[in-house]
């Protein structure tokens, strides 16, 4: 039994159908590793034990009754503490919403729950999304189970954990300048940032409403894809859903070459500040593609170089107008309402206390930057930056099919390293950010270790032909475990 | 110097938050960097360039106007930090003598 929670979620799944697990024993097992190893990793914030082994039931109950079961059903997952569901507090990772039950299901949960999967509990991240190192939460830092004196990423870094501690076959997490994608990189995972209203964001509590999408984050392609398809599709409660057909991903996971597909290496996306060993990487991984039959170039993207600039402009400037929610009035935190003071007076105690710093830096930057007398130097003109991104990347899909980066310029970095200098902090996102502001799809897999850790390998796509990353991620995913002759995550040291 | 700690006092009175003398000698020369470091969207020539507010291909998405089910009023209540008499209960928002 101790192996099944190293089992792939399609495995797992699989087994269940067959009859040769019940879903009872696979919940009870994830159970029990949370219950071994999380308190070296602190990935869950809330584990939701009665209502996981209630869904598994209900799973076993089904097949016993002969309903054919979806491709997830029976397998455990880690939500991220950023999505609304019934039954479980919501805190984003914050004090100013500690205790709160939210009173309706997200539609990716909703989705979830119909597919069978089993959603054992709500995972840490930086408050409200905002970090790359999971160390702005305000219920303790998430650490690395390939080190964990090492920062799992972020902000989705406890759905990473995770994953990687084989507490979860799979997770949910959010990506808005790279919080899927960094935390699959330095924590060995498969994590996938969908396009842009690819998946609804109905019950996903905003951070920047134009650059946050959910996605999966996994130890396979096509656990990613299976989870990928799970949540994806158009939905009426989110207004930037879009009507198009979800791509197929799960059949593009299955591809094993690559010949005739073009692959672009951003000229920008290199270079000083980049780990000797993350390039390593990355160039040993495209002599692994080009082996496949892909034609690799060089691409230039100019503005790519702005991107990171531009995106700490929009980002706080949503984020400082979606955050005027948190009131004090309708739900969570309410401070010095003594019968005296104002209700003014307790908002801004209110949000005194219950933000952490990096929330707060993101405010003041976000109400800075669109004050009038800077609002067209900084938001207006960020928001042009962001045009030229998304013409960079026109034009370049127009001679490739794909474009490849390193996820990020380096390795995991340890706890408490850059928590004191914002700027360098941010500087973990400088190649996820450019498919945040243009909303195209992007892929980061393993393709090996630098000192010991995981490397990460960026992928990107046009928007809605998500089906390519996995098509690449698929070919090179099987390649590199068939050099290895082992699966990414049995490099992992033993916790 | 891009940013002062008067400023960063206003906007903090504008966003609401309440801030330590400490928190404003640390949060002052950290968004000053910050300022400094995102400055640099200004070297580019975008004159002409049209902004992008957002990155799907749609404007102005409209739903039937037909009713639908809505929160329960005890569902709505549920998390809220007061209540009274079926409403959230607030503190006062006019001045005693208004």
């Amino acid at each position: 039994m101790t192996d099944v929670i190293r089992f792939s979620a399609a495995r797992t799944a699989a087994a269940i159908a067959a009859g040769e697990l019940s879903a009872l024993e696979v919940t009870q097992a994830a159970l029990d590793r949370i219950a071994k190893v999380d308190d070296r990793i602190n990935a869950f914030l809330h584990v939701d034990v009665d209502g996981a082994l209630a869904a598994a039931r209900d799973v076993d109950r089904r097949r016993a009754l002969g309903e054919t079961l979806g491709p997830l059903a029976g397998v455990p997952l880690a939500l991220k503490d950023v999505f609304t569901a019934r039954g479980m507090p919501t805190t984003c990772g914050s004090r100013i919403l500690e205790g709160w039950y939210p009173p309706y299901d997200a539609t990716v949960v909703a989705k979830l729950r119909a597919a069978g999967v089993i959603i054992i509990g709500k995972v840490n991240m930086d408050e409200f999304a905002m970090g790359s190192s999971t160390e702005n939460s305000a219920y303790g830092p998430t650490r690395n189970p390939w080190d964990t004196d090492r920062i799992p990423g972020g902000s989705s870094g406890g759905s990473a954990a995770a994953v990687a501690a084989f507490e979860t076959p799979v997770a949910l997490g959010t990506d808005t300048g790279g919080s899927i994608r960094q935390p699959a990189a330095v924590c060995g995972l498969v994590g996938v940032k969908p396009t842009y209203g690819g998946v609804s964001r109905y019950g996903l509590v905003a951070f920047s409403s134009s650059l946050d999408q959910a996605g999966p984050l996994a130890r396979t392609v096509t656990d990613a894809a299976l989870l990928h398809a799970a949540i994806a599709g158009h939905d009426p409660l989110d207004t930037t859903s879009v009507e198009l057909a979800p791509p197929p991903v799960v059949a593009a996971a299955a591809s094993r070459d690559l010949r005739g597909v073009r692959i672009g290496v951003v000229r920008e996306l290199s270079g000083d500040g980049y780990d000797i060993g993350v390039r390593a990487r990355f160039s040993d991984t495209l002599e692994v593609l080009v082996g496949l039959g892909a034609e690799v170039v060089e691409v230039s993207c100019p503005h790519f170089t702005y991107a990171l600039p531009a995106y700490y402009l929009i980002a706080p400037s949503e984020c400082s107008s979606n955050l005027a929610r948190f009131d004090a009035m309708r739900f969570g935190l309410r401070v010095g309402d003594d019968g005296e003071a104002s209700a003014e007076e307790v908002m801004s105690r209110t949000r005194g206390i219950g933000f952490g710093p990096e929330v707060k830096r993101r405010i003041i930057l976000g109400t800075y930057a669109l004050s009038s007398g800077y609002y067209d130097a900084y938001y207006g003109q960020a928001q042009k930056v962001r045009t030229l991104i998304s013409q960079d990347f026109a034009a370049a899909y127009e001679r490739v099919d794909v474009l490849v980066s390193p996820t990020t310029p380096t390795v995991a970095f340890r706890l408490g390293e850059k928590v004191d200098d914002p700027v360098s902090m941010y500087l973990s996102d400088l190649c996820t950010i450019p498919s945040n502001l243009a909303g195209g799809p992007a892929m980061s897999l393993p393709v090996g270790l630098a000192d010991g850790l995981p490397v990460g390998f960026q992928i990107m796509a046009p928007a809605f032909a998500d089906d390519r990353l996995y098509r690449v991620g698929g070919a090179l995913e099987a390649a590199l475990e068939a050099r290895r002759g082992r699966p990414f995550l049995d490099d992992a040291p033993p916790l | 110097m891009a940013i002062t700690r008067d400023e960063v006092a206003h906007l903090a009175r504008l966003s609401r938050l309440a801030l330590s003398e400490e928190e404003l000698d640390t949060l002052a020369p950290q968004l000053d960097v910050i300022i400094g470091a995102v400055a640099r969207v200004a070297e580019v020539a975008a004159g002409d360039i049209p902004p992008t507010t957002h990155a799907v291909p749609l404007t102005n998405v409209f739903r039937a106007d037909i009713t639908g089910q809505s929160l329960p009023r005890t569902d709505a209540l549920a998390g809220a930090p007061a209540t009274q008499d079926g409403r959230f209960r607030v503190p006062r928002i006019l001045d005693m003598d208004e």
